[in-house]
Parts: structure tokens; C-alpha cells; sequence
């Protein structure tokens, strides 16, 4: 374990060579603190990598840096000088610039025309704002052709011209937020050179992620933010990427592990030869298959965007033109309605839980009702029963310490973790057979993310089958009773969770390994 | 103040504060135009008398299912811009198969009604399985389908109107008398009827408020139009719900033209009113969706349209100013309404984390998964 104190931006460093320094930020929203006492000091012409779990207040951190929301305290420092920065146009003009995670480009437009989109008042839209991308493009060794339409490019090459965006209105200081989340191997090596030279030519950059083996590979220092506040701030050197996760999730933390084996014989899920071709005839899934018994927890490894959203929007019926079978507890589910793949069994935990999960501006009443429309306490006689429900959702509260003051409160006025604990107690209630659990513990904060560890535990003991699917590796190993690993649609590797290391599961995940 | 009051009156607080600004950029617009700001109000706002009463009534009662259709579709976030067209195809047909009085008495009631509200569920149908099936923009179709309709009419008015001696007009065949629905008294003399058809529209008012929020067919339809990601995921078929939307607040629409229909001209004619489906869109805004809300818009649109009448006679000022009105009012409605909503949101988000911050202790960093202690 690393020595960890309450705040550790290093107070060595001499004025001259911070190029942004956060002192005391703070940042409430109704219902949860997303940033508390938050001290960085970036130096100028490094890499500067903060790393912390979905939900550690990261995203927070940088909106309030880029200027999109006001800090409720605490100072920023911009090359010694104290700023305050009211928008992205102050923070821009301050030399800070933001790389968002989702590219904000028009597609139909050249890189020559959406660099110079809303910056024209600096090279105009002529030969002039085209020279001065050669020289940037030349300088920094980003690579890109002025005259290419975006919608003919690759997702490197789109983040390159974000990135050359970003310079090209002048910034010193760039932020990249979890960059990597959307590129393939290959891709990310090309990005961390581009990042080297970057930082070779004195621009100092703020890299956002929580994959810890690229942090360790790119940065030069790595700050900790856990539960919105900094923890530690370290070296790469100095620390392994185990230390790192430690750091990030606390050691006094529980470990999702499970308790004994609860697997049975009784297979509940079986798919065969799943398959499902994109609009373009590339396959998105392929060859799936798979069983999960009674009592067991399947989790499904991958980097994200290779097939896991493909596969679960499969097994509830979301998803047209997929081929091969799927059977639950002896039913073939392969053409029927999702309506009906509930009415059989299934409880489902969304990825998204904003978009797939609930009404937000709807009472929770309401979201009770959402997803078993079709059966008691939500309905009667083709009637909403309103009192079953609202009761219901009591009873909801109660058992999954959802806190709310009651059941007429709008979804959209809880935190994310009580959203989601609400979520999977509704998913719970009918009592499914197989539970498919995406990211639970995405965003959420870690007295929820425990809660719903226990909760995935108990449904196991109840002897439910689980599927979970997660990019938290250790929750993936804590839970699962198998994993599997998915690759570009198909399921490459086998692992048993007791024998695995996350190094191990990283390497199949990424295609590097030989599968097991 | 409990949630639930608060939530009423910020849902009230929006027709009034809109209608305020309505007012508002109306004397506005008079007092640039050099008329007599007073004058007008005061002839807009006096007690209209009996005879303008009942045609008060008489007109909100048709606006009222107008704007019943158009809430249908806005519960599904569907834009149904063409109940202009549907109602008035449903009424020529009505018009006709009563006229033709198959059946004796009121089952030609009956049955004039139905085919009303299946002409305009058919017609409405047609915009709504082209934006199931080839995501077609249902306010594109419904546009179009509105100037397909008046020249359909147009040409079957030709084919099936019966020419009056000494009359340029087209009618349809008059409906005979044991087949219209009679109208109430509600004061001397025949200038002071209402509509008997007023019956069926409270009824499909009941209808539209027990189908929305009681049935589980209503809470499938509200939760494709609050989010129909999340709806799919729930198990609704959004493409089946488009199309019975579609066919519901079509079928509403049939029945817009049907109190003048039989309450009244007991014929379609050229001269039959157009331009009630365009209403009926600023009515369902102000009403919120809601039919008691839309019952209350109705009666002011019908009231502003009664009370301007003489106003080019008594202060010499064109009627066409409450057009400027209700026009306003559509605007400041919506724009109140997201006001409104964004407020009543973070509102709701203060209230919650105020009640929870006040019911626990925080928990010390760093603690585990267990509950916070709870104050007693």
C-alpha cells in the first residue's frame, strides 16, 4: 500500500513550473458532493493522468476546469495566476482546452472546416487558417489531411482532429477525458505518441481514465480521486497497477468476492450460435454461445464496444435480425417480444439506466410500474394498480435502502446510486429466474456499489442465474463463477475467476493473449 | 407544502402566468397600433349575454374534442398537425351516410358516429404506419394528408351534394330529423340552445382521462412519449404504439365536426368551418394535456372568438386582434410550461436531498457499506 495522506499535490515544486494548480475545489449538487477538497498541481510539458472509478467526481473535476460549472469553492491557478473561469470560452482563452469523450464534429464537414468552425476570428477560413494547420499538424506530429471529409475517417484519426481542434484555438493545457474509451490497441499506442510530443513541446495535459495499465504507461504523474476527493498523488514508478486500484477503491472497501460455490446442474440460460450483422453486413455478434446454471454467475469481460451492449439487447429482444436460439428454463425465447421475455423470467439491469432503466420525470410509482405493466402489484384486470404499486414501491425502498422521502418523489430527484438500487430491486420483485445485470455498479457511489454487490450475491444463493456484464475486472472476478471474454462479437477465452488475474483477463480482453 | 400541492400549483401557475403575458403583448400591440387598449378589454371582458352563451358553449364544445385529438398524440410525443384534415373527412362521411339514413332513427345516430370516428382513425392511421414503417416525420404526413383532404372533400362534395333550387351551394343530403341529436335550452328562444352532443364530448373527455392514466394500455403510451428507450426496454412495442396512437387521436378528431354536423346544419356543406384542428393544437398546449385543462382551454378560445365579434362595430377594431391573442398564448404557454418544468425539477431535487440530509448523519469518509445511522 502506498503512503496516502488527505492531500498530497506535491508543495516541492517550484511556482514557475505549475501550469494548473486546484486548491480546495468543491462541488455539491443537490443530494451528493461530486468534488470535496480537490488539491492537483499539473506541471508544465507532462502528462498529468487522473485516475478514480465512474463516479469519483472526475467528470465533475474537469467541467468545473473547462469552465462549464462554477466550483462552490476552492481556487484554480492558471500559470500563477488566479482565474476564474465562467464558461469554455474563458477557459480557452485562459489556454485550457477539452477533449469530450463523444467527438463534437460534423461529419459532413473537412478537418480544414471543423478546426476553423467557431474559431474563425483567428486564420480566418483560407489559406491562412490552413497554413497554420500544416504547422501544428507538423509540430506536434498530429497527423491529418486538411481536406478529408470526417465521415470518411477512423475514430483515431476523428480524436486527432479534436485534439488539433483544441491547438488550434490556442490552448496550452489540454484535458482528454478517458480518451482511449473508444479506441482499439493499436490506436491507443498511436494516441500516447502523439500525447509524447505534445507534451515535448511544452503542452501540458490532463489525461482522464480509470485503465490503469495505460495510466502507468503514459503518464508522469497520477493523481487519485475517490469518492470526489484527491487521495494521493504518485509516480508511475513507484507504484504497481494493484497499488493503484487500492488506492482508487479504498482499502477498507469490501471485495465483491463470493462466498461458496452455489452452482448447480440445472442449466436456466442456453445460447446457441448467436449471431447479429450490423447495417453495413459486419458482424457485431458472432457465434455466441454459452450456459448459465442455477446459481451461477457468468460474468462477460471486454473492452467496452465489442459486442456486450449487442449481446444483452439480444437476450431481452431488443435487437432485430438475431439468429440462434436462446433458451431459458426450457423455453425458447428466440422470437418472442421482450414483453413476453419478462413475462418468462428475466430481470434486466440496464447499462444506461437514464435511457433503458427509467422515466425520469416520472414518480418512482411510476417506474415501479415500468417494465411489469403485464402483472401484480403493477396491474389488475388491464388496469394500472396504482396502490399495489406505490405500496409495492415501499416495500422496494424499505428492502433496498432506496433513499427517498417516498414513492410520489420524480426518478430524476435521486442520486445515482439510490437510482440504481431501485432499479435492481424492481428487477427483483416477480421473481426472475435469470437476472442480466449490465455495468451495476456503473456511476454509482461505493455504499450503493456494496449494496449492490450483495444484492447480485444474494440473487446467486437464491439460485438465480446471473449474467454480469462489467469493465470493473475486479468486481468481474469478485462475482462471477465463470468469465468470459468478448472480442469484436465473439467469445474468445474461458476463464475460472478463482485462477485469473486481472493482468491476465487485460491481455485476452485486448486480443494479446492466448485464450485459455 | 406537500408535494403534491406543490406540483398543482406549479402545473396552474403555467396558463396563468401565460396568459398574463398574452394580455400583456397584446395592449402592447394595440397601444402601438393607436387603438383604444381600454375599449377593447373591456368589450372582450364584459359577461357575454345568453345567446353569446350558448355560442360560447357551443363552440367550445367542438375545440374541445379538437383539442382532446391533438393530446392524444402529444401524451406519445406525436404531432398530430392533422386533425384539421381528419375531421373534416370524417364529417363529410358522416354527413353523407346519415343523409343517406340507412338505418331508422338513432341507430343512424349510431352509426353516422362510428363511421366518423373510423374515417378519422383511417385517415390519421395513414400518417401514423408510415411513421412506423419508414420513419416518416408524422408532422410532415399529417401536413400533407391536411391538403389531400381538402381536395378529396372538395371533389366527393361535387359526386354526392344535392343542388338547392335558387342556391349555389353544395350540401350533402339534409339528415332527417329523427336522426339528429337535439339541443338543450338553457335560456328563451332557439338563440339560447346548446349542443346535445356536449354529452358525448364530456364522455370522451372521461374517456381520454381513464384511458391515459388508469389503463395499462394509457401508462405504455405515456411512457413511449416520456422515453421510448427506456419504453423498449420495458417490453413496449413503440412501432404498434405509434399506430394506435395515431388511430386514437384520429378517431377523436372523427367526432370535431359531428356537433354541427347533427346539432346544427344537418349537412356537410362547401361552407362547412375549417381550421378547428389548428385550435385544437393551442388548446391541448394550454390545457397541459390534461381534460379538465383543455375543457377550460377550450372555453377561453371560444370565449375570446365570441366577445371580439362586435368589437369592429362599438371601438372600431378588427376582431383579428384576439387571433394575435391566442396566438401568444400558444407561445408563452410553451415557453412558461419548460420554465416551469426545469423549476418544478430542481425543486423537487432541493426537496429530496434536504429531507435526506435531514433524516442521516453523514457518514465519516471512508466508511463501509453500512446503512447511516437513522435520528430518531
Amino acid at each position: 500500500m502506498v503512503t496516502s495522506t488527505a492531500s498530497t499535490a506535491s508543495p516541492d515544486a517550484p511556482p514557475g513550473e505549475i501550469a494548473v494548480r486546484l486548491r480546495g475545489i468543491g462541488k455539491r449538487f443537490p443530494g451528493v458532493i461530486a468534488n470535496d477538497d480537490i488539491n492537483i498541481d499539473v506541471r508544465r510539458g507532462t502528462i498529468h493522468a487522473l485516475v478514480g472509478e465512474n463516479g469519483a467526481g472526475k467528470s465533475t473535476l474537469m467541467k468545473i476546469l473547462y469552465g462549464v460549472q462554477p466550483p462552490d469553492s476552492g481556487t484554480i491557478e492558471i500559470d500563477g495566476e488566479p482565474v476564474s473561469l465562467h464558461s469554455p470560452a474563458d477557459a480557452i482563452s485562459h489556454g485550457v482546452g477539452m477533449v469530450f469523450q463523444h467527438f463534437m464534429l460534423a461529419d459532413n464537414l473537412t478537418v480544414l472546416e471543423n478546426v476553423v468552425l467557431g474559431a474563425e476570428r483567428r486564420h480566418g477560413i483560407g489559406a491562412a487558417a490552413r497554413r497554420e494547420i500544416e504547422r501544428l499538424s507538423e509540430s506536434y506530429g498530429v497527423d491529418v489531411e486538411p481536406d478529408r471529409l470526417v465521415e470518411t475517417m477512423g475514430v483515431g484519426a476523428r480524436q486527432r482532429v479534436e485534439i488539433l481542434k483544441v491547438l488550434y484555438r490556442g490552448a496550452r493545457i489540454v484535458i482528454l477525458d478517458e480518451p482511449t474509451a473508444v479506441l482499439v490497441p493499436h490506436e491507443v499506442d498511436e494516441l500516447f505518441d502523439n500525447l509524447r510530443e505534445l507534451k515535448a513541446e511544452g503542452i501540458s495535459i490532463i489525461f482522464i481514465s480509470h485503465k490503469l495499465d495505460e495510466v502507468l504507461a503514459v503518464a508522469d504523474e497520477i493523481t487519485v480521486i475517490r469518492r470526489g476527493t484527491t487521495v494521493d498523488t504518485v509516480n508511475p514508478e513507484d507504484v504497481t497497477a494493484r497499488q493503484l486500484a487500492e488506492l482508487m477503491v479504498g482499502s477498507e472497501l469490501p471485495s465483491p468476492s463470493t462466498e461458496t460455490s452455489t452452482v448447480t446442474d440445472d442449466v436456466l440460460l442456453s445460447i446457441r450460435d448467436l449471431g447479429l450483422d450490423s447495417a453495413d453486413g459486419r458482424p457485431l455478434l458472432e457465434g455466441i454461445g454459452f450456459e448459465i446454471h442455477r446459481g451461477e454467475v457468468l460474468g462477460i469481460a471486454g473492452v467496452e464496444g465489442n459486442g456486450q451492449e449487442e449481446l444483452v439487447e439480444a437476450i431481452m429482444g431488443m435487437r432485430h435480425g438475431i439468429h440462434g436460439t436462446i433458451r431459458l428454463g426450457g423455453r425458447d425465447l428466440s422470437s418472442m417480444s421482450t414483453r413476453d421475455r419478462r413475462a418468462s423470467g428475466v430481470g434486466y439491469i440496464p447499462a444506461d439506466r437514464h435511457r433503458h432503466g427509467l422515466l425520469l420525470e416520472a414518480p418512482l410509482w411510476e417506474n415501479r410500474v415500468l417494465g411489469h405493466q403485464f402483472r401484480p402489484p403493477s396491474a389488475k384486470h388491464g388496469l394500472i394498480d396504482k396502490p399495489g404499486a406505490r405500496q409495492d414501491t415501499r416495500r422496494i425502498i424499505e428492502e433496498y435502502d432506496v433513499r427517498t422521502p417516498g414513492p410520489d418523489v420524480l426518478a430524476s430527484a435521486l442520486s445515482g446510486g439510490n437510482q440504481q438500487k431501485f432499479i435492481v430491486g424492481r428487477e427483483m420483485s416477480s421473481e426472475p429466474i435469470l437476472l442480466i445485470a449490465s455495468h451495476p455498479t456503473r456511476g454509482v457511489d461505493v455504499g450503493a456499489q456494496a449494496a449492490i454487490w450483495d444484492h447480485i450475491k444474494r440473487a446467486r444463493r437464491e439460485g438465480l442465474a446471473v449474467l454480469l456484464i462489467s469493465a470493473d475486472l475486479d468486481e468481474l472476478i469478485g462475482l462471477s463463477d465463470t468469465i468470459e471474454v468478448i472480442l469484436r462479437g465473439r467469445l474468445v477465452g474461458t476463464f475460472d475467476p478463482a485462477k485469473v488475474t486481472p493482468e491476465e483477463l487485460g491481455s485476452a480482453m485486448t486480443g494479446a493473449g492466448a485464450a485459455a | 407544502m406537500s408535494p403534491r400541492v406543490t406540483r398543482l400549483v406549479l402545473g396552474a401557475s403555467v396558463p396563468v402566468l401565460a396568459l398574463v403575458a398574452a394580455f400583456a403583448i397584446t395592449s402592447l400591440v394595440l397601444i402601438l397600433a393607436g387603438d383604444p387598449v381600454g375599449d377593447v378589454w373591456s368589450q372582450i371582458l364584459t359577461w357575454p349575454e345568453r345567446r353569446n352563451l350558448s355560442n360560447i358553449i357551443d363552440n367550445a364544445t367542438v375545440l374541445y374534442l379538437s383539442g382532446l385529438a391533438v393530446a392524444i398524440g402529444f401524451k406519445m410525443n406525436l404531432f398530430n398537425i392533422g386533425v384539421d384534415g381528419q375531421y373534416r373527412v370524417a364529417a363529410f362521411a358522416a354527413a353523407v351516410v346519415a343523409g343517406e339514413a340507412w338505418l331508422p332513427g338513432y341507430l343512424n345516430t349510431v352509426l353516422a358516429i362510428l363511421v366518423a370516428i373510423a374515417v378519422g382513425a383511417v385517415w390519421a392511421g395513414i400518417a401514423g404506419a408510415l411513421r412506423a414503417t419508414r420513419g416518416v416525420s408524422e408532422v410532415i404526413s399529417t401536413i400533407m394528408l391536411n391538403a389531400i383532404a381538402t381536395g378529396l372533400v372538395a371533389y366527393l362534395l361535387r359526386k354526392a351534394a344535392v343542388r338547392e333550387e335558387g342556391s349555389n351551394a353544395l350540401n350533402t343530403k339534409t339528415i332527417p330529423e329523427g336522426s339528429r341529436i337535439p339541443n338543450i335550452s338553457i335560456g328563451e328562444g332557439a338563440a339560447t340552445e346548446i349542443y346535445g352532443f356536449i354529452f358525448i364530448a364530456a364522455a370522451a373527455g372521461f374517456g381520454y382521462w381513464f384511458l391515459l392514466n388508469k389503463t395499462r394500455f394509457g401508462f405504455d403510451l405515456r411512457a413511449t412519449g416520456r422515453s421510448a428507450t427506456a419504453a423498449v426496454a420495458s417490453g413496449i412495442n413503440e412501432k404498434k404504439m405509434i399506430i394506435v396512437a395515431m388511430l386514437i387521436s384520429g378517431g377523436a378528431a372523427g367526432l370535431v365536426g359531428l356537433p354541427i354536423i347533427l346539432g346544427d346544419s344537418y349537412h356537410y356543406g362547401s361552407t362547412f368551418q375549417s381550421g378547428l384542428g389548428f385550435a385544437g393544437i393551442a388548446i391541448a398546449l394550454l390545457g397541459r394535456n390534461h381534460p379538465i385543462g383543455i375543457a377550460f382551454g377550450a372555453l377561453l378560445f371560444a370565449f375570446l372568438d365570441e366577445q371580439s365579434n362586435p368589437l369592429q362595430i362599438l371601438v372600431g377594431v378588427s376582431p383579428d386582434i384576439v387571433a394575435i391573442t391566442q396566438g401568444v398564448i400558444v407561445l408563452t404557454v410553451v415557453i412558461t410550461y419548460e420554465l416551469v418544468r426545469r423549476y418544478g425539477v430542481r425543486l423537487e431535487q432541493r426537496r429530496v436531498a434536504q429531507v435526506l440530509a435531514d433524516e442521516s448523519v453523514a457518514p465519516p469518509p471512508g466508511s463501509g457499506p453500512e446503512h447511516e445511522e437513522v435520528k430518531s
